[in-house]
């Protein structure tokens, strides 16, 4: 089979965002995607913008094996206060996954991925992670798998994967080309021997890419993840995004690189820095023009429990497991209950939003420039959050053709446990500078001092749509810019900058 | 002849996945990989290079029958010695 991947992202409010008659339990960053593929992935927190403030997914460490050297990763790093990716605390055998699996699954119904992304390379693991696969397979049919990999051991693993039905892989792809690899990939493990820079890099991203064109040929759907790195791949990134894309990759999640000299990483050691929230922005827009990207994707680590952007690994380690006893055939009643629920109500918001997301006529005509909103939620797609109380913001922009999901930005990224990890600006000023670029933030609640901080920087807090859904509250303010004439004058924080 | 896993081993797996004499096996006692020396070939008459040591991620830690490693500083990441000194002296004066 054919994968049609479509070259353009719908714009959010034409005709209401409905293309087909499955319209209504999708968001709209998928609407253009054919059924097929958009209901293998309409319920998947990774891959759907709306689906991710309902649905939960977690990943489950049992491949610690790895086969090639990132600059930006250190084997040596397992901190408890980290959620980076490749990051894990406890490794599990393929059984202790299956009954972690079922005890989340039982106790977080929302959970509807399990995911097999490291801490090494789940493909240079093939024993330890197909042997988990099979079994969840078998006893939690429920559950969608899927497997991220760098690439290198793909083509050997495709027949695998097939045969046991995984239809999700996310493969890391940072280059294209062999002089940028050797920058980012200092060596690999290839055919029994250690292989260094560019004859590595160049067997690797043959891998990658013939592992890419074999799943696609076989239905397989495949994500392609890279790490945005300025000054080595961010511009080449682009023509990433096209090849991949010819090839049949369905989605391209451009990450930023996170760089600390404290994680002993090459990039950290050497000052490499990582991009800054706009820059990381005007890429995404770049390839977004060229294929659907996937803006709401918050690295997590290889043992991530929960909604996206929150941790609950804590509650299921393995001690407090063998105290659970899951009874999984009735855990899954009460799942298939819980998903129905959620999917009734993603079919309201989205004919909700149908109605109302349509701007209105005045709108239209003005052709004002768009605005950045940024919203302390903590789900349910509701501005719920207290702006002291996020450790991220979702970006929008509201422009005359409606209301559009732009990223998330990280308050303190990946650092939110305390003063272990070394220096720390204040939280409020690294809020601000998360912010950078936007001109409201919605919040349910904000303090005095923040308040004032933040219209120093030329942002306008805005505490007074708390619990509204996203979509409209957003509107709203924008109506209200346009009809007090704010948007008339450029941006503040760019009038700041320029005074 | 045998090679030798140090304490620096994170136990990542790596070596134990592709070693060809069933010679590595976690040590309960060491908390990390450990080679057994009595199965311990070098990797002679399977391979051109000692597998473990070639798969292994972690500079130092893995020591060929002379006691010296096979991977040394800065050989596996790139980052020069001095200057990974320079960064945690700066780290731990913070
Ligand atoms: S040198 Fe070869 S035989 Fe000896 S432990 Fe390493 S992989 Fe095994
Ligand atoms: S490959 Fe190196 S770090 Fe990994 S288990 Fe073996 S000796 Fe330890």
């Amino acid at each position: 089979m054919e994968l049609n991947v479509v070259s353009e992202e719908a714009p959010v409010s034409s005709a209401g965002g409905c293309a087909s008659s499955s319209c209504g339990s999708t968001d709209d960053q998928l609407s253009h995607l054919p059924d097929a593929i958009r209901e293998k992935v309409h319920n998947h927190p990774c891959y759907s913008e709306e689906a991710h403030h309902y649905f939960a997914r977690m990943h489950v460490a049992v491949a610690p094996a790895c086969n090639i050297q990132c600059h930006y990763c250190n084997r040596k790093y397992d901190c408890s206060n980290e959620s980076r990716p490749g990051v894990v605390s406890e490794l599990l055998t393929p059984e202790e996954a299956v009954m972690k699996t079922k005890a989340v699954a039982a106790n977080i119904p929302q959970m509807t991925v399990l995911g097999i992304a490291g801490p090494g390379d789940p493909l240079a693991n093939p024993e330890r992670t197909f042997a988990t696969f099979r079994m969840l397979s078998e006893q939690t049919p429920d559950i969608k798998l899927c497997v991220s990999t760098n690439g290198l051991a793909l083509p050997d693993c495709v027949e695998e994967l097939s045969k046991h039905n995984i239809d999700h892989v996310t493969i890391t792809i940072n280059t294209v080309d062999p002089d940028i690899g050797a920058q980012i990939y200092p060596w690999i493990y290839w055919n029994n021997r250690r292989i260094y820079g560019v004859k590595g890099a160049k067997i690797l991203i043959e891998q990658q890419q013939k592992g890419l064109e074999m799943l696609t040929e076989r239905g397989i759907l495949v994500k392609v993840n890279s790490v945005m790195i300025p000054g080595v791949n961010d511009q080449h990134l682009k023509e990433v995004s096209r090849i991949v894309k010819a090839k049949g990759a369905f989605l391209h999640n451009v990450m930023p690189l996170i760089a600390e000299a404290e994680h002993g990483t090459f990039y950290g050691v050497m000052g490499q820095r990582g991009p800054e929230p706009d820059e990381l922005q005007a890429l995404q827009d770049e390839c977004a023009g060229d294929m659907n990207m996937m803006r709401h994707c918050r690295q997590c680590r290889a043992d991530a429990v929960g909604l996206l952007g929150e941790d609950r690994g804590e509650e299921f380690t393995l001690d407090k497991i063998a105290e659970m006893n899951v009874d999984y055939g009735k855990a899954m009643k009460v799942r298939a209950e819980v998903h129905a629920g959620i999917a009734e109500e993603l079919a309201e918001k989205q004919a909700k939003k149908a109605r109302l997301v349509t701007p209105d006529e005045p709108l239209r005509k003005g052709h004002q420039r768009p605005v950045l909103m940024a919203v302390a939620t903590s789900g349910q797609g509701v501005i719920n959050q207290h702006f002291g109380h996020a450790t991220e913001f979702l970006v929008y922009e509201a422009s005359h053709t409606g209301v559009r999901f732009i990223g998330h930005r990280k308050v303190d990224q990946y650092c939110i446990g305390g003063d272990t990890c070394g220096e720390k600006e204040s939280a409020l000023s690294g809020s601000i500078r998360a912010l950078a670029g936007c001109e409201v933030v919605l919040c349910a609640k904000i303090g005095f001092e923040p308040w004032e901080q933040l219209e120093t920087a030329g942002i306008k807090p805005n505490g007074e749509h708390a619990m509204e859904p996203i979509d409209d509250a957003i509107l709203e303010v924008y109506q209200e810019m346009i009809e007090s004439g704010a948007l008339d004058a450029a941006p503040l924080h760019l009038s700041h900058a320029s005074a | 002849m045998s090679l030798e896993i140090v304490d620096s081993c994170v136990s990542c797996h790596a070596c134990y996945d592709v070693c060809p004499s069933n010679a590595i096996e976690m040590s309960a006692l060491q908390k990390h990989f450990v080679i057994d020396p009595k199965k311990c070939t070098e990797c002679e008459g399977d391979y051109a290079d000692p597998q473990c040591a070639s798969i292994c991620p972690i500079e130092e830690t893995i020591l060929n029958a002379s006691g010296i490693p096979i991977n040394p500083l800065g050989s596996l990441t790139g980052i020069p010695p001095e200057k990974m000194e320079e960064v945690m002296r700066e780290i731990q004066a913070r």
